[in-house]
């Protein structure tokens, strides 16, 4: 059975015999639910193996034993630490194929386990498999008995979600602002006679409940959280990931993009940071002209003031001031916006940290870019 | 591979509670999805046929809202083949909630000659990307909101959440613009557009699941009733207006009352059930 017909969708990876963007999968088993993003090898499609990763709690890389690691599992591997995937787990497939597994199996995952150990992961593993005769996907194999670790499964079934790990300073990217006035409330919301401006937006980390004090970024305006309000009405507390309507009880100046924050500890305020960014273009990076940066609800014009060091991803050299960045580079940058951004490292926040950039001209985004 | 909540931890009384299920996961991304569109789009649409998904994501719009009215126009691709009750369900709807609701005819794209179908009892269903393209162009939306979910097809396994249309219509799948996080790109220029599927996310059984949990209502159709279909080619199609009994290649036993839950498209195999992009 040809299991690349379940993922390959399109008519040009069938064409063509190869995954060319990512193809989302779901399953559940009794313990969990899954979505599995199916994302190419080919450097070609970088960019598409990013946009699985940047979502992802755990990324499987999957290597054939007869080839051991490419420079594509080390690239990827690298994007993975670089997007905060803090598990990342390698499936020797094709066990089937070689002869004296173990030593192969025990090759690849010490060379694995030595690279990956530099990229600062939580935790790094390895289990050899056969997709063909399912070895060690759901049920283990006599063929790999020398094997005594979990299955991939059993990997899956029990490796900590990023969900479970939540903590942090409360932090609230402002979506949209909205005036209940006359004429816009929903009909039967028992709003009808009210008037207030709310604040939409999902809890980007920590918590927050009604009366504590937060601060409006970057205007630097301080307020007591008057009420959070959702579908099923008011409640006192909300947590991360809850899309909430937030009422704050000062009168102040709020707008798409602004960073409602816990007044105790506020993200840093600057124009002018450093940053890791991947491009995705094929044209190539000008450092001369403007990008417009998408960050939160907020698009700033910026330009890259400086090109640091490219990434060498296979051997993990830094090249110092390359000239340009091109398709799939990623490289230490510092980028100077026209705007003040309210924002935090990435490695303390994926959302207040993370950025994208767009070109003004083609509307395509060119490249993701994590704040250092 | 990404995880939601556990599915054990779905408790299907519960609304308010303070426990993060999967359907908290899915209806928190599908509500940043939906504001988002409201923020960076100046004119959107949202498909809305009366179906189950365009029900979910009706209702998904309502409460990313509340209590502000949604602020898209509601729109309906008619094929003309559609069951009474889903009709008269989504004028229902659409009156109690104060609603705009436009809707354009798959019959009129026939009867103008934007469509040609090779003969009347063709599907219409493959037919709706011409209305749908001509409707987004006279009305001038920039975003059009649908119900498409990626568990259900191969190609669509693949399509953004944001997803470009150039100003031919067009999705181009070797070339989508990369989505990274939830940071969304909705810049288009004049005359291009983009298709937002908020619950992509979503499985069948999360839909029903949600449908559950919220008591959204939906045209009885969907559920098991008695209603007398024929065999045409294999299927079972029930009788309707537009089931014309002189066609039908059953020369004894015309009529054959069966009792079996029905999908929402009345005539026609599944194989033929495209909804437009």
């Amino acid at each position: 059975m040809d299991l690349s017909l379940l993922t390959d969708g399109l008519l040009a990876e069938r064409e063509q015999g190869i995954t060319i963007d990512v193809a989302y999968r779901y399953f559940a088993t009794p313990a969990r639910k899954f979505i599995i993003g199916d994302s190419p090898g080919h450097a070609q499609y970088t960019r598409n193996m990013v946009t699985a990763a940047s979502t992802a709690d755990v990324a499987i890389l999957l290597v054939d034993a007869r080839h051991g690691l490419q420079v594509q599992t080390r690239r990827h591997a690298y994007l993975a630490r670089w997007v905060g995937i803090p598990r990342v787990m390698l499936a020797v497939n094709k066990m089937d194929l070689v002869d004296d597994g173990r030593q192969v199996f025990d090759d690849i995952s010490e060379q694995f386990n030595s690279f990956a150990s530099e990229l600062g992961f939580d935790e790094v593993s390895s289990i050899p498999v056969s997709a063909l005769r399912g070895d060690n996907v759901v049920e283990r194999s006599h063929a790999l008995d020398w094997y005594s670790g979990p299955t991939l499964l059993q990997y899956l079934e029990a490796v900590p979600a990023r969900h479970d790990e939540q903590a942090g300073r409360f932090r609230f990217p402002v979506q949209r602002v909205v005036r209940i006035a006359d004429g816009n409330v929903q009909p039967g919301s028992g709003y009808e006679d009210k008037q207030f401006r709310g604040y939409q937006g999902t809890i980007a980390s920590g918590s927050v409940c009604v009366g504590e004090e937060v601060v409006v970024l970057p205007s630097g305006a301080k307020a007591k959280v008057a009420g959070i309000l959702t579908a099923d009405g008011e409640i006192d507390e909300a947590i991360t990931d809850a899309a909430v309507t937030l009422l704050l009880d000062a009168d102040v100046d709020i707008s798409r993009g602004d960073l409602v924050s816990a007044a105790a500890a506020v993200p840093y305020l600057r124009n002018e940071f450093d940053a890791e960014v991947c491009w995705f273009d094929q044209q190539p990076l000008d450092s001369l002209r403007p990008y417009l940066i998408k960050h939160g609800g907020t698009t700033v014009r910026a330009r890259f003031s400086l090109l640091r060091h490219r990434v060498d991803v296979d051997t993990l050299k830094l090249e110092k001031n390359p000239a340009s960045l091109v398709m799939n580079d990623i490289a230490g940058v510092r980028l100077r916006s026209q705007r003040t951004l309210a924002f935090d490292a990435y490695r303390d926040n994926r959302v207040t940290g993370a950025f994208i950039v767009i070109d003004d001209t083609s509307n395509r985004t060119v490249a993701a870019g994590t704040i250092s | 591979m990404n995880m939601l909540s556990e599915p054990g931890r779905f408790n299907e009384g519960d609304v308010s509670g303070i426990d993060w299920s999967h359907l908290d996961a899915l209806e928190a991304e599908a509500i940043f999805i939906l504001r988002e569109v409201a923020a960076q789009c100046s004119n959107v649409a949202l498909l809305f046929s009366g179906g189950k998904d365009s029900a979910v994501v009706l209702r998904l719009a309502k409460r990313a809202f509340f209590p502000e009215r949604i602020p898209f126009t509601l729109m309906h691709i008619d094929t003309g083949h559609n069951f009474p009750e889903v009709i008269a369900f989504r004028d229902r709807i659409v009156k109690e909630r104060g609603l705009r609701l436009v809707v354009r005819s798959v019959g009129d794209s026939i009867r103008n000659g934007r469509v040609r179908l090779r003969d009347e009892s063709e599907p219409r269903n493959p037919h709706q990307s011409v209305t749908l393209l001509d409707a987004i162009s006279e009305l001038g939306f920039d975003a059009c909101i649908g119900g498409a979910r990626r568990d259900e097809e191969k190609a669509r396994a693949k399509e953004r959440i944001f997803s470009f249309r150039d100003e031919f219509g067009q999705w181009d799948p070797k070339n989508q613009r990369p989505e990274i996080w939830s940071l969304y790109n909705a810049r288009v220029a004049p005359g291009e557009n983009i298709r937002v599927f908020p619950i992509s996310n979503w499985t069948e059984l999360d839909v029903w699941q949600y449908i559950r949990r919220q008591r959204i209502p939906l045209p009885e159709l969907y559920f098991s009733h008695r209603r007398q279909v024929v065999r045409r080619n294999g299927s079972l199609v029930p009788v309707t207006d537009l089931t014309s009994p002189r066609r039908l290649v059953m020369p004894s036993k015309k009529y054959k009352c069966v009792s079996v839950p029905l999908a929402i498209s009345p005539a026609r195999p599944r194989s033929n059930r495209v909804r437009p992009r």
